[in-house]
Order: C-alpha cells, then sequence, then structure tokens
C-alpha cells in the first residue's frame, strides 16, 4: 500500500444561520486506506461530506485531492475526479429497475472515459456491465432482484445499490455516509467483505458511521468529531480510549 | 388574455372614472404625488396577496385560484346588493364569508386529496381559478355594468394632490390590517399555532395540531382576505374577470420577491414592485405594469429563488 | 363472498416488459394497439375528406398533441413542469413567420429552422431558471409566454398586437394534413425510444434524484438544457405549423390553450405515458370543436375535467386501458 497523501482537508469551517455545523477541521487521507470518521448526532459528519463533495461550499477552508484544489467545485466535476460518495438518506432511482440504476453512472463521462469494464468494453452493452456490477456486489443474477424496480428493494438491498452507484464510477475516493447503520447483523457481515475488496482493489474509503463496533473493525485510521470540532485522530483503539471520544459518546451510543 | 389594469384601480380594465390620476396634476408636488401614489399602490399590492401569502405560509398550498376567488367576492356583493338589494355592510359581511367558505369547500373536497404532490396542487388550484373566471366570463360577467359604489365617495386635497377618500380608506386599513395580523400572530394564541404550523408542519403535527384543519382555516382565512382585498379595491374601477388573472400574477410577484411564505417579506416585496409600478407609468407607460410584475418574477427567481426572505435555500443545502 | 381477481395475460407474465414473441397471435397482441394508432391517423384525413371542417380540426388537434408530448416529456421524464408550453409555440410561430414573410424563406425551410432556432432560443432563455425546482420552475415558465405578450404589446414590436399576417399557406392539403400527422408520430414513437435509451435514463434518474445523478459525474444543467431543447424544438414546430396553417403569426400563440389543454390532456390521457398525451388530445380537442359555441364555457369544461382526473383518477385513461389490455379479470370464490 502506498503511503501517499490522496485527500487533505485545511481549516473546513462551515455554519448554518446560527449553528456552526464545521469549525477549522483539518484531516488527511492517505490513499488506499479506509478513514472512519465518527461522532454523535449533529456533529457535522455529513455537513463535512458535503464540504468536500461540493453539495454545500465551506465558508472558510480549503480541499485538496492529489495536491490539487478543489474547494467549492460543483459537485459532477468532483466526481468526475473520482471523488464519489453515497447518501445517508438513500433515494434510488425509484421508477428504474435495479440494474438500470447503474446506466446513469455507467453513462457519466468519467465511467465512459475509463471503460473497459469486464465484458462491456467501451461502447459494450451497460446493461451487461450493470448487472455484472450488481453480481459483484451481491445481487444474485438469476434471481429476480436486479430486475425490479428500485422503490421495491429492501433497504439492504438499497444500501447496496448505492454502493454500486459509487463503484461504476470506478472512483478513487468513496464516500459511505452511514451505510451500516439501518441494517441487521447479518447484513451488515454481508458488507464487510465488499468494504476490504474494494480497499484490496486499491480505493481510498472514507467511513462515516454510528457502528463504532463494525467500523473499527475495518478502519484503518479514525477521526472524532463533536460540535463540528475535531477532537481526535488516530489508530481505531487509540481513538476510543481517549477521554473527550468517551464523553462525547457517554449516554448517547454503546460503545 | 386579462385586461390591462391601472395602477390604482384594480379590477377595471377602463380604469373607471378617474384614470391614471398621477398625470392629472403634474406641476404641483410631483414628489408628494410620487409618494402618495406609490404608497397606495404598494398597499394595495400588499393587500392584494396577503391572501396568497397566509395559505402559502401556513399549508405550503400555492393557492393560483387566489384570483379567481378575488373577483368571484366582487361578484357576490354586487349580486347581493343589486339583485337582493341587501344593504352594503351586509353584503360585504356576506361577500367575505361566502368567499372564505368557498375556499375551505375547494380544499375540504379537492385538494386535500392531493396534498403534498406539489405540481398536482399547483395544477389543480390553477385549473379552479380558470374555471371559475371563464365561467364568471362565460355566465355574463362581460363589460363595464359591474361596478361597487365607493364606501367614501368624493376626494380631497392633500399637499396639492388629489386623492379620493377610498384611495385614503385603503391606505389606512391596509395598514390597520397588517397591524392587527402582526399582533393576531405573535400575542394570540391561534396566531402562534398558526406560525408554529407554518415553521414546521411535522412537528406541529406531533403536537396533535390537525394539519387538515389548519389547512381548511388557511385556506378559509387566506379566502376571505382576497375578498376584503376586493371589497377594498373594486370600488375604484369595475368588476371584470381579467382581473382575476391579474391579481394572481401581482400576488406571485409580490410574494416571489419577498420569499414565498414570508409575511414581512410579501409586505416589503409589495413596495418594491408598487414603486417601479409608479415609475413605469411615470416615465413609460400604463403598458409595462405588468411586464415589471413578470420581470420582477423572473429575476428574483433567476438571482435569489428564495426571495429577500426565504429560508428554502439554506434548507436545501444541508442535502 | 366472491372477490374480483386481476390475471396478467399470457405473454405479459412470462417477460415483465421483455418481449419474447412465440406465435402469430402474440405478434399481433403486441402490435394491434400501435398499428391501430398509426393507420387510423394516416386515413384520418381520408375518411374527414366528407367533412372538410373536421379535417382542419385534425391538423390542430395533432399540433395540441404536439405539445402535449413536449409537456409529457418535460414533465414526467425530466421532472420539470414546464406551465407555459404556449411559449414554445409562441417563439415557434413567430420565427416561422419572421423567416417566411420578412426573409422569404419558402414554408419546407422555415419550418425546420424554425424549429431548430426556436429551440435553441428557448433553451438559452430557459437556461438561467433551470437550477430552480418544482413550483419555482412552473410559476417561472407560466410568466415567461405572458412576459412575452407583454412586450409585444407595450414595445409594438413584431407587429405588434396586430401580428404578422402574410405567411405563406402550405400547397395543398395533403402537405398540409402529411407534414404534421407523420412528425406527431415520429415525435411520439421516438421519444418513447429516447426515454429508454441510456441517455433517456439518465434524464430519468435527474427527475427521481437529481442529487445522485449529480454525485454520479453527470452535470445535471446539461441535461436538463438538452431536455429543454428536445421539448421546445417539438412545441416549436407546432407552431411554425401553425403560423402557415393560419398564415398570420400573433400574440394569440403564445395563449392559454396551449398551456392549458396540453396539460389537460396528458393528466386526462395518463401522464407519464407519452401515448396517453396523444390520445388526451383526441379527445379533448374534437370535444372542444364540437362546444365552440358556448365559447368560454370550454374552459371550464377542460378545467373541471382536469381537476376531476387530478383527484379522482390520477393514473388517466391510458394507464388504465393498459392495465385492461394486459390483465383480465374475473371473479372467483372466497
Amino acid at each position: 500500500m502506498s503511503s501517499e497523501t490522496i485527500l487533505s482537508m485545511r481549516g473546513i469551517s462551515k455554519h448554518f444561520g446560527g449553528v456552526q455545523a464545521l469549525s477549522d477541521v483539518s484531516f488527511d487521507v492517505k490513499e488506499g486506506e479506509i478513514y472512519g470518521i465518527i461522532g454523535p448526532n449533529g456533529s457535522g459528519k455529513t455537513t463535512l461530506i458535503n464540504c468536500i463533495t461540493g453539495f454545500a461550499k465551506p465558508d472558510k477552508g480549503q480541499v485538496f485531492f492529489r495536491q490539487k484544489e478543489i474547494t467549492g467545485w460543483p459537485p459532477h466535476k468532483i466526481a468526475h475526479v473520482g471523488i464519489t460518495r453515497t447518501f445517508q438518506i438513500m433515494r434510488p432511482y425509484y421508477s428504474l429497475p435495479a440494474f438500470k440504476n447503474l446506466i446513469i453512472p455507467l453513462w457519466s463521462p468519467r465511467a465512459r472515459k475509463l471503460g473497459g469494464w469486464r465484458g462491456g468494453g467501451k461502447h459494450g452493452d451497460r446493461d451487461t456491465v450493470a448487472v455484472d456490477i450488481l453480481e459483484e456486489i451481491g445481487f444474485e443474477r438469476d434471481s429476480r432482484v436486479p430486475y425490479k424496480l428500485a422503490s421495491t428493494l429492501p433497504t439492504g438491498y438499497q444500501k447496496r445499490l448505492e454502493l454500486a452507484r459509487c463503484i461504476s464510477m470506478r472512483p478513487e475516493i468513496i464516500f459511505c455516509d452511514e451505510v451500516f447503520s439501518g441494517l441487521s447483523m447479518s447484513e451488515i457481515a454481508g458488507m464487510t467483505p465488499l468494504i476490504e475488496k474494494l480497499k484490496m482493489e486499491g480505493v481510498t474509503l472514507i467511513m462515516v458511521e454510528h457502528r463504532l463496533r463494525e467500523l473499527f473493525r475495518v478502519a484503518d485510521r479514525v477521526m472524532a468529531l463533536q460540535f463540528g470540532e475535531k477532537i481526535a485522530e488516530g489508530l481505531s483503539g487509540d481513538v476510543i480510549e481517549n477521554k473527550q471520544v468517551k464523553e462525547a459518546y457517554l449516554g448517547s451510543e454503546e460503545v | 388574455m386579462e385586461g390591462r389594469v391601472p395602477a390604482c384601480g384594480w379590477g377595471s380594465a377602463a380604469g373607471g372614472g378617474d384614470a391614471s390620476p398621477i398625470r392629472s396634476n403634474r406641476r404641483a408636488g410631483v414628489i408628494v404625488e410620487f409618494l402618495l401614489y406609490g404608497i397606495i399602490n404598494s398597499i394595495t399590492l400588499s393587500l392584494l396577496s396577503l391572501g396568497f401569502t397566509l395559505v402559502y405560509s401556513i399549508s405550503r398550498l400555492p393557492n393560483f385560484a387566489h384570483g379567481a376567488l378575488y373577483i368571484t367576492s366582487g361578484y357576490i356583493v354586487w349580486l347581493l346588493l343589486n339583485r337582493l338589494g341587501l344593504p352594503y355592510p351586509i353584503a360585504v359581511v356576506i361577500g367575505i364569508l361566502a368567499t372564505g367558505f368557498i375556499g375551505a369547500l375547494i380544499y375540504r373536497f379537492i385538494l386535500i386529496r392531493i396534498r403534498g404532490m406539489e405540481i398536482s396542487e399547483i395544477i389543480a388550484t390553477y385549473a379552479i381559478g380558470l374555471a371559475i373566471i371563464e365561467g364568471l366570463r362565460w355566465g355574463g360577467l362581460r363589460g363595464m355594468t359591474f361596478t361597487l359604489p365607493p364606501f367614501f365617495p368624493g376626494s380631497v386635497i392633500l399637499a396639492g394632490v388629489s386623492v379620493d377618500y377610498q384611495r385614503l380608506s385603503i391606505v389606512a386599513i391596509g395598514a390597520l390590517t397588517f397591524l392587527g395580523l402582526y399582533l393576531f400572530t405573535h400575542f394570540n394564541k391561534l396566531g402562534l399555532a398558526l406560525r408554529g404550523i407554518a415553521q414546521d408542519e411535522r412537528a406541529a403535527m406531533m403536537l396533535g395540531i390537525d394539519s387538515d384543519m389548519t389547512a381548511v382555516v388557511s385556506l378559509a382565512i387566506g379566502s376571505g382576505l382576497a375578498a376584503f382585498a376586493a371589497i377594498l379595491l373594486l370600488p375604484l374601477g369595475n368588476i371584470v374577470v381579467e382581473a382575476g388573472y391579474s391579481v394572481l400574477i401581482y400576488a406571485i410577484a409580490v410574494c416571489i420577491i419577498g420569499g414565498l411564505g414570508s409575511w414581512g417579506g410579501a409586505i416589503v416585496g409589495a413596495f418594491i414592485i408598487g414603486f417601479a409600478q409608479i415609475l413605469t407609468e411615470a416615465f413609460l407607460s400604463s403598458h409595462f405594469q405588468m411586464v415589471v410584475a413578470l420581470l420582477a418574477i423572473i429575476v428574483t427567481l433567476l438571482l435569489k429563488p428564495s426571495g429577500l426572505f426565504g429560508k428554502q435555500k439554506e434548507l436545501e443545502e444541508r442535502v | 363472498m366472491r372477490r374480483k381477481e386481476r390475471i396478467d395475460r399470457g405473454i405479459k407474465v412470462r417477460t415483465e416488459g421483455i418481449y419474447a414473441i412465440s406465435s402469430m397471435r402474440e405478434i399481433l397482441y403486441l402490435l394491434g394497439p400501435r398499428l391501430l394508432l398509426i393507420v387510423g391517423l394516416i386515413l384520418l384525413p381520408f375518411i374527414l375528406q366528407l367533412a372538410p371542417y373536421w379535417a382542419r380540426v385534425v391538423n390542430i388537434m395533432c399540433v395540441y398533441a404536439l405539445v402535449a408530448l413536449s409537456f409529457d416529456f418535460l414533465a414526467n421524464y425530466v421532472g420539470l413542469v414546464c406551465l407555459g408550453g404556449g411559449f414554445f409555440v409562441g417563439v415557434g410561430g413567430y420565427l416561422s413567420a419572421i423567416f417566411n414573410t420578412y426573409l422569404g424563406i419558402p414554408f419546407y425551410l422555415s419550418i425546420p429552422l424554425a424549429t431548430v432556432f426556436g429551440a435553441f432560443l428557448c433553451t438559452l432563455l430557459f437556461l438561467p431558471c433551470l437550477p430552480l425546482r418544482g413550483v419555482y420552475f412552473a410559476i417561472v415558465t407560466l410568466m415567461y409566454p405572458l412576459l412575452l405578450t407583454r412586450i409585444i404589446e407595450a414595445f409594438d414590436i413584431l407587429g405588434g398586437t396586430n401580428g404578422i399576417s402574410g405567411v405563406d399557406s402550405f400547397p395543398n392539403q395533403y402537405v398540409e394534413h402529411y407534414a404534421i400527422i407523420v412528425v406527431l408520430l415520429l415525435v411520439l414513437f421516438g421519444l418513447r425510444r429516447f426515454v429508454n435509451q441510456d441517455i433517456g435514463l439518465v434524464l430519468r434518474g435527474v427527475k427521481d434524484n437529481d442529487q445522485s445523478v449529480r454525485a454520479s459525474g453527470i452535470n445535471v444543467t446539461h441535461m436538463k438544457a438538452l431536455a429543454v431543447f428536445i421539448s421546445a424544438g417539438i412545441g416549436c414546430f407546432g407552431g411554425a405549423y401553425l403560423v402557415h396553417l393560419y398564415m398570420w403569426a400573433g400574440i394569440s400563440l403564445f395563449a392559454l390553450d396551449f398551456s392549458i389543454i396540453p396539460i389537460a390532456a396528458v393528466v386526462i390521457g395518463g401522464g407519464g405515458t407519452l401515448v396517453g398525451a396523444v390520445v388526451g388530445t383526441f379527445i379533448l380537442v374534437p370535444l372542444s370543436e364540437a362546444l365552440r359555441n358556448l365559447g368560454t364555457f370550454r374552459i371550464v369544461i377542460y378545467c373541471v375535467a382536469l381537476t376531476a382526473f387530478i383527484v379522482l383518477k390520477s393514473e388517466g385513461i391510458m394507464v388504465y386501458l393498459q392495465r385492461k389490455y394486459h390483465q383480465f379479470e374475473r371473479w372467483v370464490k372466497v
């Protein structure tokens, strides 16, 4: 694993009205690692993702991707350079079947430029590629599941579909906004290998999570946020022993 | 499709007796005249839009039938006065109540089924409005024969500018209405409840406030306010159906500028459009009144869709 | 106790949309309704030769159907509810009239030119409001035709309230009929194909969840502009055709009729089916012609029908008919 810094944040601040959602958050993510972001509700985790992926503009601070500043770029441009994200509130394209959901990222300029999906070819049949990706991520090809309307899928599959959407972009970084929340233990057990597999393929993952136990099992490094401020950063084991982190979670979350 | 409406004669294509008073006395006190008619026009606009804003802010319903209700109430009062020969004050009260009732019926039987589907709401209310307006036109509401008498006939010279009492009373009553509404929503329990719903409907529902009931009430009050405005303003001109369209457009223009759902914003928006209209009328021609309103809508939506005082955008950013 | 049971017909249940055809009967089952529409439309002018007045109504009906298609496409496949269909018609109409009368371009060039340039112009004018959503987009598009009417009136340009007269007519009746009928059929089947192409799916994605399309690295504004371009092109063609049919262009091209009737037709016919838009107009426009002497009361009829369908039967006629065609019902003992 190379340890080059792929993404770095410098002093990100953001406020909504009177609420300071983020204040002066800085951190670096190394290429190929799994970086966890934890924090109690309302600590600014999702806002942080929004600021990095272009869905919100930070008031102050800079975001660098491979030493190139991407602060304030529109979301589609940021996705184009290879930074994708899942959404906490999943909203698949309801009116399309599950596999057709992937046509949209596969059609994107980035996916078309990179091309070369197994079986797909540059101008290959996107439907085939879509079903391949879905199979990779745990949709049984021969069942009816990939062909069902996305709105009829259970939560576990919708989460996978979100991840599949990111993977179809052939990203360098994936932001996972609470992919574990709302899943049963067995669904999480099915999800973890996917994440490890992505890591093996060299994709950098940044995971925002409430489910600490599951996160610590996969994450290399973890950062803790509280009231929009970074209170701890380090190896999983160290962060959880941090006094401030314990205080932040005391009574609100089971650790 | 809709007639040109002079600045101060909401409801008439021809402008009633004293069309375009701004030209009548050009030399003496142009400034006074400008200010005076600007204020009158602005208050008129905010009265027109008050019902629309109220409905939107409380129940998030864009009531595109607003203009139709405005003209309906005028027609009802005219019928009561001329066909049944009721005294004016009674006719006015019945007219306002009846219009409010129509608004409530529209919600209770039609809008309640499509609540929350924004586009259906727009199309349905717009269709209802069109049906009412065109129905009235077909039913014989044409020409210049339909007029309401002014409450206070006669006029007065104010600093060299002639103003009739009706217009002055509009300013006074309008200002009183705003004050009353402000007091109602800030110091009265029901008013505070309505304001709470306007801010967060779901939270209000969790506190046991029936959102359908409040929507009925809001539509009734909103329609009542449309009727109230109509009765104040229609005596300045004739009752013509075309006004239904222009009133709707002015109401939307005012609300969009101020920010949909913001009451204070609506009043500020009314003053902006009101003075802009008076200016264009003085320097260009009265043809541009509607152009001003339409341009105001489009420019506001393009530059700052949430309007001057809206909060929509900020919330949307939080994904 | 009895209850009604609904069962899909064989071919539908076997294939779920991807049809595997195995017999002549099934081919007919699929092609039947399509052929009925195509052949019916093509024969319509011949049948109506007995009633010349109604033959003209067919042309106008097809124009409305085009505008309805453009509304349906934009609203139900891209999620942009454009209440100003009249704007497209007006822009296309005026452009064609300008090309034809001022520049002397013959009709077979001025209509296509007006279509393309009109689509460009409309897209350009709509560009700033593309980021708007829902109610805001609807309001702003409702205002566009009104604004243009007022500007033409106030500045007294393009013939002012009198309009531009002296536009060339079509050389004969057949050109007149088939120019619009062929285009209507092409647009209808073309759009149906388009929305299922990959690019069409992206547009549908924009409707379902534009944030997610954005996160997929696609510029949503570009996609919306493309959709508006297509939709405006369809509307502009309708307007350009109409100008040559009437030999006159005026502000009535921006009129409410072109905004409200197509919407009513789409709602009645069934939104999101495209065919529904055509079927809806084929019901509404002849009905309104038959009721011509009722004057403005016709608008009341549309509006009441429109509201009734939105409230009571929001799926529309076409979805209902499709279901009936693909399923049969029977009573079973419980």
